[in-house]
């Protein structure tokens, strides 16, 4: 019987549920629990404070997608949202359910591909796909309120998180598979990324099913 | 060769810009704190390397307060109107959607050619630098197609960001937090206690104990890579492989995919589920997470059941 870490340094995890449970800032949130996680584990208020500097220093990385805020404003300045929504009023075969289909296995397919960047949140959901299903829901529905239109464009987010989640694995090269190979080897075990791979495409098709029969019932009711 | 550093010059400028527009911003509801807010990270990218980790920790802390006070706040960044985009639109037409090609163009032609020019990028990091480069190249090209004023780069980046909030820094935060708790020990907790929970020889008690612990840390931890090495190392390895005979293959990859059912349902997983929220101005933080719940429990039954079945053959 191997005996148990201490497990104060959980009370991080009992602070990030607590604090979204109750809605407080999140970012107050994660710096409680950095904390808590610390002192917990017998460190430093000093070195808390130094090792959330470093980490937040090292990961710069993931704030570096903000850079498309001008191009999107701008785009946006031109009449972008707007030409979207004449689009789509032309287009009455362009239904938000059609629109967020197509879009599911354009994302689904180029991320199997490795272009995980060629769409996303900034990059296509706020200045196009959201303005197209916002504007497809409004022409069938002119009665709907503001929640309505709200849900559809939750779903449009919705819908590039699964069409990238579960495609992106079947690409070799993607960080999880590398991960995953590079644990496995760590353990003494040898496989080639395409014998992971191959086992992302089952559940991707099953993204598509799952997901794909949500947005064709979002178009029934 | 160029690399991040570059990257991070050029954001750190950006963010300079809003803090200098900001500051000029006499309708801005929060001008100081918004100033020093956006000026805060552009020090961090700009001087982050000159500074000790104590003092980045500082600024971390002070951007947290400053957006407890209500940084970075909305002001008044002059575009233009509804009436003038519906001109605009209807005089443009659909080369409108051109330039929203020239970011997707640009990661397309980058990925494939630029590991082939040698040193001059950074073979790690092209893809962040293709989003860079692709950025530039927009920016040059609607100035030049649209001609608003030059200062418009800079306003219409700021009318988003500050829609965006507080949210602007979360994801970044998030990612700090997971390698807090790494340094707090607790990968090694959940590794000792998770096999606790399985009954001796139960294969489908081992198998949803697996995925759901990847869901689960998943969701408490907001990234599936960082629930991956703990579950795999606590039970996958030892009692799925080792213990039940299982193929590490088909565990390994679906496993991971188990986690990235959490991914959708988790509020730590910001740059998915908070952020768009506050890109497409939802009044629920929450919004994209309901909108997605009924996927990823399907999905995630999908991945475990996956596992049940054809990893034990």
């Amino acid at each position: 019987m191997t005996t148990l870490p201490s497990l104060w340094p959980l009370i991080g995890i009992a602070i990030v549920v607590a604090g979204f449970a109750i809605r407080a800032n999140p970012l107050a949130v994660v710096v409680a629990a950095a904390f808590g996680s610390g002192l917990g584990a017998g460190m430093a208020v000093p070195d808390i404070i130094a090792a959330l500097g470093k980490a937040f220093h090292q990961n710069r990385y993931v704030s570096v997608p903000w850079l498309l805020l001008p191009v999107i404003g701008l785009m946006e300045r031109g009449g972008l949202g707007e030409a979207a929504t004449a689009l789509i009023q032309r287009t009455r075969s362009a239904t938000a359910s059609r629109i967020l289909l197509i879009y599911l296995a354009f994302r689904q397919i180029t991320a199997a591909l490795g272009l995980t960047q060629i769409a996303g949140h900034a990059q296509s959901v706020r200045p196009l796909i959201a303005p197209m299903v916002e504007a497809a829901v409004v022409r069938d529905d002119p009665a709907i309120d503001e929640a309505g239109r709200n849900r559809a464009k939750a779903m449009a987010a919705a819908t590039d998180n699964v069409g990238i989640f579960f495609g992106e694995d079947i690409f070799l090269a993607i960080a999880s598979i590398l991960l995953i190979k590079g644990f496995l080897e760590g353990a003494g075990i040898l496989v080639e990324p395409l014998q992971l791979s191959v086992w992302a495409i089952p559940t991707a098709l099953a993204a598509f099913a799952v997901h794909g029969l949500r947005l064709w019932r979002m178009g029934r009711r | 060769m160029i690399g991040l550093p570059h990257l991070y010059l050029l954001a750190g400028l950006v963010f300079a810009g809003w803090a200098i527009a900001t500051l000029l911003d006499r309708q801005h509801t929060a001008r100081l704190r918004g100033s020093a807010f956006w000026a805060l990270i552009s020090l961090e990218f700009l001087a982050g390397d000159v500074l000790s980790d104590f003092h980045n920790g500082l600024i971390v802390l002070a951007l947290v307060g400053l957006a407890l006070a209500g940084a970075p706040g909305k002001g008044q960044p002059a575009t233009t109107s509804t009436a003038d985009r519906q001109a605009s639109a209807a005089a443009r037409g659909n080369r409108l959607f051109l330039p929203a090609l020239i970011v997707p163009m640009v990661a397309l032609a980058g990925t494939l050619a630029l590991p082939r020019l040698g040193d001059l990028v950074d073979p790690k990091q092209v893809t962040l630098i293709c989003l860079g480069l692709g950025a530039i190249i927009a920016i040059a090209v609607l100035l030049a197609w649209l001609r608003p004023p030059p200062s418009a780069a800079v306003q219409e980046g700021r009318r988003l960001a500050e829609g965006v909030g507080w949210a602007m820094i979360l994801p970044q935060l998030l990612a700090s937090l997971g390698m807090v708790f790494g340094l707090a020990g607790m990968g090694d907790i959940v590794g000792a206690v998770a096999p606790l929970a399985i009954p001796e020889g139960s294969r489908l008690a081992a198998v949803l104990v697996f995925t759901g612990g990847m869901a689960l840390f998943t969701i408490l931890m907001g990234n599936a890579f960082a629930a991956f090495p703990v579950l795999m190392g606590g039970i996958g390895l030892p009692v799925l492989v080792h213990g039940l005979g299982g193929d590490p293959v088909v565990i390994g990859a679906v496993g991971m995919l188990a986690g990235f059912c959490g991914t959708l349902l988790s509020p730590m997983a910001a740059n998915f589920n908070i952020v768009p929220a506050a890109l497409l101005n939802l009044p629920d933080r929450y919004a994209v997470i309901r909108a997605q719940w009924p996927t990823a429990v399907a999905l995630w039954l999908f991945n475990t059941a996956l596992i049940w079945g054809f990893a034990f053959r």
